[in-house]
Order: C-alpha cells, then structure tokens, then sequence
C-alpha cells in the first residue's frame, strides 16, 4: 500500500461530502463503496467505487455527485472506476454509518455477512425504535434494494432493515 | 460474434427479459410489499443485462449495451424460453421465477471460475443477489403449494405448464459449448443435478408433484423463439425504435 499524497487526502476529505442519494444520511464513505482514490497527476483524479447493488440505481447518481464534488473544489479532470470485485458487502458500511441509521430509523445489518449463524437462523433484528428484539420480517425487499421491510412486535412500528449481503 | 461475446448474450438477455417481464408487475402485484419484491429482483437482473450487455458491447468493438437491447430483432436474442413466457397470474409468475433463480444458483456458483474476468466478477456479485431472489420465490412457492386448494391447483397448473421449458437449460447451445470448451463456462448438463436437488426440496415441502420431463428443448438459447418475444420487444423497444437516440 502506498501512503496516501496529501493530494489523496484531500480528495478522501471531499468524499465526505458526497451523500448516498438514497439514504442521506450516510456519506458515499460510511456506505463503504468508495475502494480507492488515486492522483494520476497529468492524468486527472481517479476514484473506484463500488455499486452495492448490480441493479442500484443510486450507482449513478454517486458517480456523478463526486465528479460534480471533485470539480467544484478544483479538480478538474476526474474519473470514476466501477469496481465490481470483490463485491460490495454490508460489513463495509462504517460503525459511525450503524449508528446514523439507527438515528434515522433503519435497522443496521444484524451480524456479519460471514457468522456462521446466518447458515441456520433468521437474524435477531433489533427496532431502531425501542430496541426491542422482538420482531418481525414482513418482507425481504423494501424501498431501495439494500433493506427488508419488518415490524417491530412490541411497539408495532414497521421499519425498515438494511440487509446482510 | 466470438464464443465469449454469444455467451454473455445468453445470461444477460435471460436476465434482461426477466426483468422486463417482471416490471410489468409493477403496480398490479397482490400486495405492495410483493410489488416491491418484483420490481427489486427485476432491478437486480437489470443490473446483471447491463454488465453483461455492455461487456458484450465492447467485446464487439462497437455499439453500445443499448443498442443490444433496444435496437436487435427478436431472433438475436438468446435468452432461455422460459424466461420470455407470459406472467400468467401470480403463481405462474412464482413458478418461473424459482425454477431460473434455481438455475442462476448454479449458474453463478459455477461461473465465479470463469476464465473470462468480467463474468467471473459478474458472478461473484450476483449470487449474493440470487440467495435473496431463490429465498423470495421459494418460499411464495411452498406458502402457495401448501395453502388453500385454489392456491396449490394454480400454482402446480403452472409448474405442469412451464417444466418443458426447463430442459433447456442444460442441453448446451453452440455458444454454450464453445464457451465450455474455452473454460468460460461450465457445461449446462453439468448443472442439472444440483438445480434438481434444490428444486425437488421444495417442491416436496410445498406438496407439489414435480412433472414428468420432456425430452423436447426450446431453443431460445440459439435464437429461435416462441411468439411471447416479439410481443415483448415490441413494448421494451418502442422508444428508440419510433425515436432513434431519444434521451431522456
């Protein structure tokens, strides 16, 4: 690995700036989706990012948003990678990306995509609003395509899950 | 076309017209969390069609994944049969949406070996994406099979009307062997097992009776359709058919 140009850094910095069109919140950082940032020098600034899902429609959107982020702060050539592998997963997303959905009323992913647990059981979902365990899943899809739809069994608010892919 | 370029053209047009198939779904489905679970697996497969189109594209030397999808006769897509057939009503929808995401299991878990990077990527992404699709489709078809009497006759009518499209699958085209012999693919018949472990697993814990098999294949795969393609380009292609390049 090659340390970091402040150039690099910089560019890192900016990306946090960069929201995921879908949920908000979550910067295109915490989400997890952004493998590399490198200074091609002559050749402009290139960033690799990872769609989180093949069919995602916020892919897009968030390639676009860092070009358009990177040139309003002076760079002006930037290109943007799709990177499919290794493919994306939701143990990527950011502790601090955890807790902003929480907040936000998204249950985060259960366990790690690698647990053996997940071979055997159904995952203990959490509701982001009272904490309860006890819930239920009402359906594996939902608005976007990273959450699954629940309902929580205490206080019986549906909300939404982000999925272990 | 090169054995590889066909090859991509096989998954990516199953996948392609799938998802068109199912977004006709979109805003008629029973219920809106299964509105919802259609329109997401249809945006998955899509997503799938556009890597592989646009890898197939390039491969070409020109053109685009667009004008792959949007500006070929029906004779030179390669898609599995069953994948063009008509909705029908939910249960047949089901149906067919478990015996290919079944199939794609296979498919991808095999392909993540590919000698070709592009679909070895492809199929490392896409099988996390199938694991939630096959999850979807199965449990509808044993929540169905096992239900009422009206749910299981419908849903074991359409298994009875869609297995002759199943044989398909695993007899090879000509691109499908050549790819095999170039070590992109595997075989086709070298999946019938493992797809038939699965589906019979669920046919018995949805108290359905797996139909006898046929040994007549389709031959989507090689271009040759049933009438339900054409109909359905007609739609999928209007735009840039009737508008050469309109964007949007």
């Amino acid at each position: 690995m090659v340390a970091a140009s402040s150039v690099e850094r910089e560019i890192w910095r900016l990306l946090a700036d960069v929201p995921d069109p879908e949920i908000p919140i979550l910067n295109v950082i915490e989400l997890g989706v952004v493998r590399y940032v490198r200074d091609e020098h002559e050749r402009g600034i290139a960033v690799g990012v990872s769609p989180t899902y093949t069919g995602c429609p916020a892919t897009e959107v968030i390639q676009a948003s860092i070009k358009a982020r990177l040139q309003q702060a002076g760079f002006e050539t930037v290109r943007v990678d799709s990177v499919l592998a290794p493919p994306w997963t939701s143990d990527w997303l950011t502790d601090s990306a955890r807790e902003k959905l929480r907040e936000y009323g998204i249950a985060p992913p259960a366990e790690s995509v690698d647990s053996p647990r997940r071979l055997w059981s159904e995952p203990t979902v959490r509701c982001p609003r009272c904490s309860s365990q006890h819930s239920e899943r009402v359906s594996e899809f939902a608005s976007t395509p990273c959450k699954a739809l629940y309902r929580c069994t205490s206080c019986l608010e549906p909300f939404e899950y982000f999925k272990c892919i | 076309m090169t054995p590889a370029m066909s090859y991509q053209l096989t998954v990516g047009d199953t996948s392609l017209i799938l998802a068109q198939r199912l977004g006709e779904w979109i805003g008629h489905a029973p219920a809106l969390e299964e509105d919802l679970a259609l329109a997401n697996i249809a945006l998955d497969l899509l997503g799938q069609a556009r890597y592989l189109l646009s890898h197939a594209a390039q491969l070409q030397g020109s053109g685009s994944e667009d004008d792959l999808a949007f500006l070929r006769d029906p004779q030179d897509f390669l898609n599995l049969s069953l994948v063009e057939q008509p909705n029908g009503d939910f249960g047949q929808t089901i149906v067919r949406q478990f015996l290919v995401d079944a199939w794609q299991l296979e498919l991808f878990e095999r392909l993540q070996q590919s000698s070709e990077p592009k679909l070895a990527e492809l199929a490392a992404k896409a099988i996390k994406e199938t694991r939630y699709h096959f999850r979807f489709s199965s449990g509808w078809v044993v929540r169905l099979g096992d239900g009422t009497e009206e749910s299981h006759r419908r849903v074991q009518t359409a298994l009875d009307a869609l297995w002759r499209f199943t044989h398909e699958m695993f007899v090879a085209s000509p691109a499908e062997q050549e790819a095999a012999a170039l070590g992109i693919a595997p075989d086709p018949a070298s999946l019938a097992a493992d797809w038939s472990r699965r589906i019979d697993e669920v046919l018995k814990e949805a108290t359905l009776k797996r139909p006898a098999d046929v040994a007549y294949a389709w031959h989507g795969k090689r271009g040759q359709h049933s009438e339900h393609l054409s109909r359905l380009l007609a739609e999928m292609q209007f735009m840039q058919r009737t508008y050469p390049g309109a964007q949007w």
